[in-house]
């Protein structure tokens, strides 16, 4: 998180943000369940300019038994920038941060998934960043909890992301690359909402006490909206499906 | 890609047991309470040929940190500034499960954490750490090493780090009158310092059997493997909350988020007045030069 430049302002006279949102308010969302073919199950995502697609593989037999389990099924997961992405050109060998991201995704999706269910099995996840305009984790794991979902995997609930930044002392919620990048902190946060279990749980910056209450709680809005909108799109998928074209 | 970890190494269900009635009973198997870390030894200046070194041992786990300070050339984005580059090795010497080879996801994934824990913050103050504007600085190259592995390496790695960067020695720049810029032999300056910065690591225990649900600070490698998510808080002296990461196969209910944080806030505390107190007494006895 950068000082800020002079002259760059993210906040109208108003108090509006950049692109016209209030401190509170989510991008505008688009969800899209069961986009891929091939797939066992898939989601397509975007919060604003981020675009995820995720895809999910499984439970299947991975080949290489060693990494089989006795008990439960083995999750794997990559989470991936493509080379366009970015604004300038991201390299597709994975970076430190996309190894850290895939641990942390997978970690906020294993306690959803009941892989007691499929032992000796495995279940791949793979998300793929297409357009990175900050949250692209949260996005990847409200993205990969409904491939899960779209591929019948039993699970104990849907998983739903948002960051919280703090930028120029105001919380915002659902933050976009450059408030990201100009802010104080980023509080990257993904749970289980009808658990109210948080399954991810990063800050990235300074906060106070008090200030990481007030941002944990602007979160969960975000985070109950986006759970709606999750619920609507696997309905839109399955329940309504014959009234489509 | 991250896989789920399949190398568990085994715990004895004797052993989890008894784990699970001293948590039952208010207590730990190693006679801790609920909150208290495990003992913390301290050594510093061990690795004459690093600029700082500290070696650190949380109950047993044993993590050696060394510094090396060197020019370089300066981040685009960040011209006026020095760099600083945290890296975390697992020894093969550390744990049966550790194989030697490039870092695996957890190494890079604690270097991350003990980056961001500073960065923001600005723990250094890396505008000093300049050499040449916009063409030299120095980088701080803070390498962790992973000894003997029994629990916590989170923790473990911040004091460690914190230490070998309280106790590093750098060499003195200076310009001459025609503006040449000298760089003496001599290591006598420290590194700006502003902040210490600590992690606070708390892992939840989930008792299959009754349900119940415990936090414990700083746990042992038996506690980590029956823990099912660990939650670090990073603090600084000052007690604003720098950098946080919830770890692990499961979650943490909401309301129990302020227990988490109270818990860490005060492991933290304890964390910096062991390593004020080692400061505070190897300054006092280092004879003057």
């Amino acid at each position: 998180m950068g000082i800020l430049k002079p002259g760059i302002k993210l906040f109208t006279d108003e108090g509006l943000r950049i692109d016209g949102r209030r401190p509170d308010q989510l991008r505008p969302i688009k969800i899209e369940v069961g986009v891929l073919k091939n797939a066992d199950g898939s989601a397509y995502v975007e919060y604003g300019n981020t675009k995820i697609l995720a895809a999910v593989y499984g439970p299947r037999d991975p080949g290489a038994r060693h990494i089989l389990l006795p008990n439960r099924a083995t999750l794997r997961c990559r989470y991936h920038m493509a080379p366009f992405s970015t604004h300038e050109r991201k390299s597709p060998a994975p970076s430190r941060r996309e190894i850290e991201l895939s641990k942390v995704i997978r970690e906020a999706l294993e306690p959803a998934v009941i892989v007691e269910a499929f032992p000796r099995t495995v279940i791949d996840i793979f998300i793929e960043v297409l357009n990175a305009d900050g949250g692209t984790r949260t996005a990847g794991v409200t993205a990969a909890s409904l491939a899960l979902a779209d591929a019948g995997i039993p699970m104990r609930d849907l998983v739903a992301g948002v960051a919280v930044g703090k930028v120029q002392g105001i919380l915002v919620l659902d933050e976009n690359e450059q408030e990201d990048m100009y802010g104080e902190a980023d509080l990257p946060v993904a749970a289980m909402p009808t658990l109210r279990e948080i399954t991810l749980l990063q800050l990235n910056g300074v906060l106070t006490e008090e200030e990481f209450y007030k941002a944990l709680e602007l979160a969960w809005q975000g985070i109950n909206q986006i759970y709606k909108l999750q619920k609507e799109a696997l309905k839109k998928r399955y329940a309504g499906a014959e009234e489509e074209e | 890609m991250s896989m789920t970890p399949v190398e568990i190494p085994i715990i004895p269900k004797i052993r989890k047991n008894a784990i699970l009635t001293f948590l039952s009973r208010g207590t730990r198997v190693d006679e801790r309470s609920f909150d208290s870390p495990r003992e913390i030894n301290i050594k510093t200046d061990l690795i004459p040929n690093a600029n700082g070194s500290s070696y650190v041992e949380l109950g047993k786990t044993k993590v050696l940190a060394g510094i090396k300070v060197e020019p370089g050339t300066p981040f685009p984005d960040t011209p006026q500034e020095g760099n600083l580059i945290v890296s975390v090795e697992f020894l093969p010497h550390a744990s049966p499960v550790f194989e030697p080879g490039p870092p695996d996801e957890r190494a890079v994934e604690l270097a991350r954490i003990i980056d961001r824990s500073l960065r923001d913050v600005r723990a250094i103050d890396l505008s000093k750490m300049v050499i040449t504007p916009g063409r030299k600085v120095w980088n701080i190259f803070i390498d962790i090493y992973v000894v003997d592995y029994d629990g916590n390496m989170i923790d473990a790695s911040s004091i460690a780090t914190m230490l070998a960067l309280l106790t590093a020695k750098i060499p003195k720049v200076s310009t001459t009158e025609t503006g040449e810029i000298i760089i003496s032999e001599e290591k006598s300056e420290n590194i700006p310092v502003k902040k210490k910065v600590v992690t606070a690591t708390i892992a939840k225990i989930t008792d299959e059997n009754t349900g119940n649900k415990y936090y414990i600070a700083d746990p042992s490698l038996e506690e980590e493997m029956i823990a099912d998510t660990l939650v670090t808080i990073a603090f600084s002296e000052d007690g604003l909350i720098t950098g946080m990461q919830k770890s692990g196969l499961s979650s943490i209910h909401s309301d129990d988020i302020p227990k988490i944080l109270n818990m860490s806030r005060k492991l933290a505390e304890k964390y910096l007045a062991k390593i004020n107190e080692y400061i505070t007494l190897k300054t006092s006895t280092t004879p003057s030069i």
